[in-house]
């Protein structure tokens, strides 16, 4: 981990999404890669823009339906067939048909959990500080109708001023600093 | 696209109507980022709550300590209090639990399976339609609950391993019913607070007092819209959509399988679980009606909850009631057609019976009433008419599970063992205390949480298209 001090980035604030999108697309090939956009609502081609195309959210999701699956099933088998086996007229113990509800609950159960906590994990949250929400301007329209391309100070090519002047060319209405 | 075929209408139906498409606007005109976001965050981040909303929770309050009184009185003295004996051993508890549970379904229609048949048009409605179905849950789960006799024991209905090395019996409709529901329940609260995540980052970020900053901070779990968050988040909501909707189809069709398993004439049938799905997502539209239709009026919401949406919730109604009616018509069509002295006799019991007249009751509201007035374009978006009609949707399905439970028991194989049913006022105080209930739960989720999502709606508005990069030149 850096040090939690100094610069984390430069913030450039944008009206539209498509211009958001113009310039997240003109950075990333100038060769930018630690960089955000920020949207008041899913914009697809910001993440495209900044080479975001794949997640991990729907291996977690499978993964967890797998585990809910086979959680209850064996559970209802090891409950039916040995822990309590119940002689209703001589029927099997093993009466797998009617295992299939409560494993298929589960498997629903398991993988939506999985989806949702395995995303928030995956997006580090919850995580109530972020530098960003110190910069003047981020709080005031990035969740409503301001849309912000950050570049951040972890890039190698960062270098305050350069980059400031680098950000004025993709014509933002402003380019704010913000501090750890 | 069929809807193109449909000529414009005449300019009387107003300026709601596109004139491209001659349907409904989704959203009415010149709405923006801005003015979406002001109009919802004002409904909850006003200092000032409306009076109304004081009188209305004070009357839902009110009845529901009903609920209150009833279920303390239960708990002290045991089921006896209400109606059930033999041959009625089912009565209000299960028929109030199916129709709540039955309402809930409607939520998660237009939350998952609308969103996989990108019906745009669900947005404004979704988040209150999600919530409603909590609401519900929460009161259907209750009667399995306190009709056990005895609550405290209700973790007994889990597989947990007792002292008494006791395990639950996994061939049982009823144990299948407790994982059917409770995960129901669970997904259905992760998917509505997952949808609200970003909307507390909104509210967080436009709140002015300290304690709703703190309040909707730590609900917004520090959201602040990044690309990549988005970019999951909706491959989480996605995914959540496609196990919502075989979920919502099971929930119906495992309660259905507490009747259809017994052997029982006018439960032992295989049309249950299909008639069962529909008649809950009916019901469930009725009630979302039933809730939308003051609201968007209360809170002047009818940019956002338009025309579009109630005349597109009608027909949803229209199409399921033909299929409730179809059950209807086979289960006719069964007690005839199986030969069965017993199938043909309970039928005839439910319709000219002692208690013929909750069947005709049953007809006349879900079938007779709606399913000739929703075919009309002007009455599907008559506001006071599409209200008054859910109200009666809703009573129809309580008394469609008043048939089925009630009709089929009291008419026992022996004659010797017929018997009767009448509700106690303990019943009924539990009913319509869980209205009250239900109403003031739904009064604070209003005044407290986003009851549109607005970074759906963002989606929606024209501002969000974005140009391609040919057209873009310096300066615009």
């Amino acid at each position: 981990m850096p040090a939690r001090e100094g610069t984390y980035g430069l913030l450039a604030e944008f009206e539209t999404p498509s211009d958001l999108v113009r310039a997240a697309q003109r950075a990333h090939a100038d060769g930018w890669r630690r960089m955000d956009c920020y949207t008041p609502y899913p914009v697809e081609e910001a993440a495209e823009a900044i080479g975001f195309h794949r997640n991990k959210v729907p291996l977690i999701t499978l993964v967890g339906a797998l585990i809910g699956l086979a959680a209850m099933f064996s559970l209802e088998t090891w409950i039916s067939v040995l822990a309590y086996p119940l002689n209703i007229g001589g029927r099997p113990t093993y009466s797998w048909p009617a295992f299939i509800i409560p494993a298929y609950e589960w498997t629903i159960l398991w993988a939506g959990l999985s989806a949702c906590f395995g995303m928030l994990a995956l997006n580090g949250l919850p995580s109530l500080y972020h530098p960003l929400f110190n910069a003047p301007n981020f709080r005031n329209g990035a969740l409503t109708d301001k849309f912000f391309l950050c570049l951040e100070a972890m890039d190698p090519k960062f270098d305050l001023s350069e980059t400031k002047a680098y950000l004025q060319t993709l014509e933002p209405t402003s380019v704010v600093e913000v501090d750890y | 696209m069929a809807t193109k075929e449909i000529q414009p209408v005449e300019p009387e139906r107003g300026a709601g109507v596109d004139p491209a498409t001659g349907e409904y606007r989704v959203l009415g005109q010149g709405q923006t980022f801005k003015s979406v976001t002001e109009k919802i965050s004002r409904i909850v981040l006003t200092p000032n709550t409306p009076l109304g909303w004081f009188a209305l929770f004070g009357l839902g309050g009110a009845v529901a300590t009903f609920l209150l009184v009833a279920v303390t009185w239960l708990f002290l003295q045991g089921v006896g209090i209400w109606a059930i004996t033999q041959p009625v051993a089912w009565g209000f508890a299960i028929i109030n639990f199916v129709w709540w549970i039955g309402i809930g379904h409607a939520g998660t229609l237009i939350s998952a399976i609308l969103l996989l048949f990108k019906q745009g048009w669900r947005n404004s409605i979704n988040r209150f339609a999600e919530a409603m179905t909590i609401f519900a849950v929460v009161c259907a789960g209750m009667f399995p609950l306190i009709h056990v006799g005895r609550p405290w024991l209700g973790y007994w209905l889990f597989p947990l391993p007792f002292t008494m090395n006791v395990w639950p019996q996994f061939r049982s409709p009823l144990l299948w019913d407790v994982f059917a529901v409770s995960t129901y329940a669970t997904i259905s609260v992760v998917f509505w607070y997952m949808g609200m995540i970003p909307d507390f980052g909104t509210f967080r970020d436009r709140a002015e007092s300290k304690a709703a900053q703190y309040f909707y901070g730590l609900l917004s779990l520090g959201w602040r819209g990044s690309a990549r968050h988005w970019m999951r988040y909706e491959t989480a909501s996605l995914l959540l959509s496609g196990l919502a909707t075989p979920l919502v189809l099971s929930v119906h069709t495992v309660i259905s399988f507490d009747f259809a398993v017994a052997v029982l004439p006018g439960w032992h049938t295989t049309i249950f679980p299909p008639y069962f799905v529909a008649g809950a997502i009916y019901s469930g539209f009725a009630m979302v009606l039933t809730l939308a239709i003051p609201l968007r009026k209360f809170y002047h919401l009818e940019a956002l909850v338009t025309e579009r949406h109630i005349d597109n919730m009608g027909k949803v109604m229209l199409a399921t009631g033909f299929i409730v009616a179809y059950g209807y018509g086979m289960e006719a069509f069964m007690a005839w057609y199986s030969a069965s002295h017993w199938e043909a006799f309970m039928f005839w019991n439910r319709m000219f019976g002692p208690m013929g007249w909750s069947y005709w009751v049953l007809i006349t509201c879900n079938l007779a009433i709606p399913l000739t007035t929703l075919w009309v374009r002007k009455l599907r978006t008559n506001v006071a008419f599409m209200f008054a009609l859910s109200l009666v949707v809703n009573v129809g399905m309580w008394f469609e599970r008043f048939v089925i439970v009630v009709t089929s028991l009291y008419r026992d194989f022996l004659p010797s063992s017929w018997g009767t049913y009448r509700a106690t006022k303990w019943d009924y105080m539990t009913y319509i205390g869980t209205l009250g209930l239900f109403t003031a739960l739904f009064l604070l989720f209003v005044r407290f949480l986003p009851m549109i999502p607005m970074n759906e709606i963002r989606l929606m508005l024209p501002g969000a298209k974005i140009t391609p990069k040919a057209t873009a030149k310096a300066g615009d």
